[in-house]
């Protein structure tokens, strides 16, 4: 049986990792590699990097941190932030990145995804969405989330997955940072709406959080999280033995 | 050492990163000669059948793969590597494969469950069905990292592990010294460091058939 992925996403800037992270047992916190290994080591089933970095020296900073973390952990890499053209994806790719993530890139160029999925094909190509609530409508935003397209989501969703794009990142900003748990309503209608996997991001606070999205969403593929992770608040390990012990498929 | 064939499909560096962390020498190489020096020879592969078989063919590799493979040295295809080592893929077509294994390759929307989501991407258990040298570092159940939407059919004898998606699908075979594995092992933790660890092994060691 196929288990329900656990993903942590490591925000890196300037070849650091972003938000205050505190492990016991581990001196270099920011180092995304030392944070990486620690994940893999947990029993994280893949990792994101985002990439928040602005100028070129970043750039070139994050693309040498992908390239320390990929020759040392050997789970699938997601690649995202700045993902613009194809020269994009082939810049992370050759750095052992496996999936590359479009997020604004896709909404400013929507035939990105095509042309990523023809090039690389489907499996590679990950469309991340960030998805609001606007007078009970699901909006995209871009932008980081500041800007609102106008997008209605779901159809923007499903438009990305004809031209290609193999798996959905559903971040929903309404639940994001509340930590009140993953937005149900929100992974359910885009769960409806397309047959690649969905992964559920924004939301959770404690591990019940991923138990009742599992239990609620068995079409849910994965749960992806930051800042529980980075500050210890749900242990990966705990977690999968919970889910496990819930009757919910989990690689420990 | 070993050679991994680079015939311009597909991104080798976890591969080559993977060798690297067990300590084996393992070269990408697109070089004949190094291919027949080696003790073991890496069949990669990601994409479409028929382009990842034309660009083995446009190479020339296609006749020194099948070679080495059939004067007896240890092959291990993985992924569409592994597909490629059958007689024949009925991906968008039909079309030929190096045909060192007897079966084919088949859409898995032929035999899982129509609510199944495909490709078959993620992680998922081992069953293993026979003894295989690969496998001596890893235990029944054990998960390794999938991403597929083909699979090896009428290969049962064989079949040397399955992985349950609704139906069993095959996820390693061997046919004497020719292995393959459906899933990635450079993707899947200690579990896949362990067994491209015991291919080394079987390359290097010499050990019996």
């Amino acid at each position: 049986m196929i288990t329900k992925r656990i993903i942590p996403c490591l925000d890196v800037r300037d070849g650091r990792v972003v938000k205050g992270v505190n492990f016991e047992g581990l001196r270099d916190v920011s180092s995304p590699v030392t944070l990486a290994e620690y994940y893999s080591r947990c029993g994280a089933d893949e990792l994101v990097f985002y990439d928040i970095t602005a100028s070129a020296e970043g750039r070139k900073l994050f693309t040498d941190i992908l390239t320390e973390t990929a020759k040392r952990v050997f789970i699938p890499l997601t690649v995202g932030g700045g993902i613009n053209t194809l020269e994009d994806f082939d810049r992370v790719l050759k750095c052992g990145a496996d999936k590359v993530s479009v997020n604004s890139g896709a909404i400013r160029n929507p035939d990105l995804v095509r042309a990523a999925a023809e090039r690389y094909g489907n499996q590679c190509v990950v469309l991340s969405a960030d998805v609001k609530r606007v007078d009970g409508v699901f909006r995209v935003f871009a932008k980081g989330g500041r800007e609102n397209t106008g997008m209605e989501a779901i159809g923007w969703i499903r438009r990305c997955v004809e031209a290609g794009a193999g798996e959905i990142v559903v971040n929903s900003i309404d639940t994001d940072g509340v930590k009140g748990g993953f937005d149900l309503e929100m992974l359910d209608a885009v769960c409806r709406a397309v047959d690649v996997p969905v992964i559920a991001s924004g939301g959770a606070g404690r591990i019940e959080d991923f138990i009742t999205l599992f239990k609620t969403l068995p079409r849910v593929d994965a749960g992806l999280a930051a800042s529980i992770f980075h500050f210890g608040t749900v242990k990966i390990d705990d977690l999968k033995t919970q889910m496990k012990a819930a009757g919910i498929p989990a690689r420990i | 050492m070993l050679a991994i064939v680079d015939y311009g499909v597909g991104n080798l560096f976890s591969l080559r990163s993977s060798f690297a962390a067990i300590g084996s020498e393992a070269v990408a190489t697109s070089d004949p000669e190094v291919i027949r020096r080696a003790n073991g020879v890496i069949l990669p592969g990601v994409g479409a059948f028929r382009d990842a078989a034309a660009k083995l063919r446009e190479t020339g590799l296609w006749t020194v793969v099948r070679n080495e493979a059939s004067a007896g040295k240890p092959l291990l295809g993985i992924c569409l590597g592994m597909q490629m080592l059958f007689e024949k893929s009925y991906e968008y077509g039909e079309y030929e494969g190096l045909g060192l294994i007897p079966g084919a390759v088949r859409p898995i929307a032929d035999v899982i469950p129509k609510d199944y989501k495909i490709p078959h991407i993620g992680w998922n258990a081992l069953h293993l069905v026979k003894p295989s040298p690969i496998f001596s570092g890893i235990k029944e159940g054990d998960h390794v990292y999938f991403v597929h939407s083909y699979y090896a059919a009428d290969c049962d004898e064989a079949v040397i592990a399955t992985t349950d998606y609704g139906a069993p699908l095959t996820a390693a075979v061997r046919r004497d010294n020719v292995m393959g594995c459906q899933f990635h092992p450079e993707k899947s933790g200690n579990v896949g460091l362990s067994i491209l660890r015991a291919f080394v092994n079987f390359a290097e060691g010499g050990a019996a058939i």
